[in-house]
């Protein structure tokens, strides 16, 4: 029998607002964090939680990092360096990443155009890195186990959790921080995207609407802390939930679009539920990736049909997070692992806002008026959350509350 | 460029040190850098701005010998003598 895992802290800086339970709410009641086209953290003020020496040694996917963490720990009951309640050397930590600090790389980019070699920061590599965000995270805290990122585009925090989650059951670690981060709404990252077609041009998230034309760009991070269930019991911990399974796979089809048939997506799904020892009857909720791309969402809604059969996927309630936030990239997969770690607390889904217009063939209940109480959830309640990432990653974890 | 002489350079490199995180009043001449949580990197940011300013080249070897705030200013002085 493997070791049980649960969650014992979350947090969140997202466009709706700085705390996890600020983006629950918000999201629940309706509200929307997008402003003319991107998601951007408005309210996320670096300096409130960040040493004014931190704040020159960080990029802002990693400031973004440090102050979801810093919820996280405090609801856990951690207050950090020599008082950690779990022994430090066996605390690990996994923050994922789409890009990392591309801020960074533009800014001095422009500086070795500018002024030359000799003038760019030594700062520069330490503050673009993609494992920035982990790193962070065990300096300012005195995690001294295994650290590292995940990077698998829009399938990293997930990907970050999932890792996690087999880190501590397969006993290197007795707690792990873990989440995603990401900070890429930046001239270059925004131009990309933009080139690939992949932003929408009406700049409205409205996932499985058969108007959608692409996702919009956010930011943020989500952060959880996840303990070995003996550790957690042995120190009188406030459990929020526990992460049953995590499945990943690869569609090996094509660098950005997904497979059609979501067959990849479909085989993660079935993998996370073998690996949570769950069946597909045995779910509430699902936090779809639900980007608002054309592709994505069609895929992703036979990718249920596939895992789930036709019948149950139809019954469950899904939800996409990204049509109150927008697109996360590498931080979506833990800001939605938290968000639906909240809904099976609260027993309600929040819905898909701006969803209006079905599309053919995309016949899944998705939630569209308003929050929906779960149903049948007496015990516990589980849900899957789904994450899929350019490249064909994709990323499912498996949450129960 | 300004002349390099004790009251220049330390002004420079005190506002530069105050900058990367410590008090401006913590930066004093005898202040050691490991009390003023000043490390490699650090140094490497307040070399850019003396040579910026002064046209004095620090180098690694140079650094590695500095303890405090005043050991920085004398040798940027001496160097540009």
């Amino acid at each position: 029998m493997s070791r049980r895992v649960v969650i014992t802290g979350v947090g969140v800086v997202s466009p709706l607002g700085n705390g996890a339970t600020t983006l629950y709410e918000r999201w629940k009641a309706g509200e929307c964090g997008i402003e003319s086209g991107v998601g951007a953290c408005s309210d996320f003020e670096p300096a409130e939680v960040l040493t004014k020496k931190e704040l020159r040694r960080t990029d802002r996917f990693a400031q973004l990092a440090i102050a979801a963490c810093e919820e996280a720990v405090e609801q856990a009951g951690w207050t950090g360096g020599e008082e950690l309640p779990v022994q430090a050397e066996r605390i690990g930590c996994v923050i994922g990443t789409g890009i990392g600090g591309i801020a960074t790389i533009e800014t001095q980019h422009d500086v070795l155009n500018e002024s030359g070699p000799k003038r760019v920061s030594p700062l520069g590599i330490p503050l673009m890195m993609g494992n920035a965000g982990a790193a962070n995270l065990a300096l300012r805290h005195g995690f001294k186990g295994p650290a590292h990122s995940t990077v698998s585009a829009c399938a990293a925090g997930a990907d970050a959790i999932g890792t996690a989650l087999r880190m501590i059951r397969a006993g290197d670690c007795d707690a792990v921080v873990t989440g995603g981060a990401e900070a890429g709404i930046t001239p270059l990252a925004y131009a990309c995207f933009g080139a690939m077609g992949a932003l929408s041009e009406s700049g409205i998230s409205r996932p499985f609407d058969a108007r959608r034309d692409g996702f919009v760009m956010g930011e943020g991070a989500g952060v959880l802390i996840l303990e070995a269930a003996e550790v957690a019991e042995e120190r009188g911990a406030t459990v929020l939930g526990e992460l049953l399974g995590y499945g990943a796979s690869a569609d090996a089809f094509h660098l950005t679009a997904p497979e059609p048939g979501g067959g990849g997506a479909a085989r993660a799904i079935v993998r996370a539920l073998e690996d949570a020892g769950v069946s597909a009857s045995d779910l509430h909720y699902v936090n779809a990736h639900g980007t608002s791309t054309p592709l994505n969402d069609r895929s992703e809604t036979d990718a249920l049909k596939a895992a789930l059969g036709e019948e149950t996927a139809k019954s469950l309630p899904v939800s996409s997070t990204k049509s109150a936030v927008g697109h996360l990239l590498g931080a979506a997969g833990a800001v939605e692992a938290v968000a639906t770690l909240l809904a099976l607390r609260e027993r309600v889904a929040p819905p898909t806002l701006g969803y209006e217009v079905p599309d053919e063939g995309l016949d899944l209940d998705y939630v569209p008026d308003g929050p929906r109480p779960l149903e049948g959830a007496n015990g516990r309640a589980v849900a899957l959350s789904n994450s899929f990432g350019f490249g064909g990653h994709n990323a499912v974890l498996v949450i129960a509350a | 460029m300004p002349a390099a002489t004790q009251e220049t350079v330390e002004t420079t490199i005190v506002d530069a040190i105050a900058k990367l995180g410590p008090e401006p009043e913590q930066v004093t001449r005898d202040a050691t850098f490991e009390s003023l949580d000043i490390d490699s990197l650090d140094l490497v940011e307040v070399a850019q701005i003396v040579e910026e300013e002064f046209g004095v080249v620090l180098k690694g070897e140079d650094m590695e010998k500095l303890n405090t705030v005043g050991d920085a200013i004398d040798l940027v002085v001496a160097r540009a003598s």
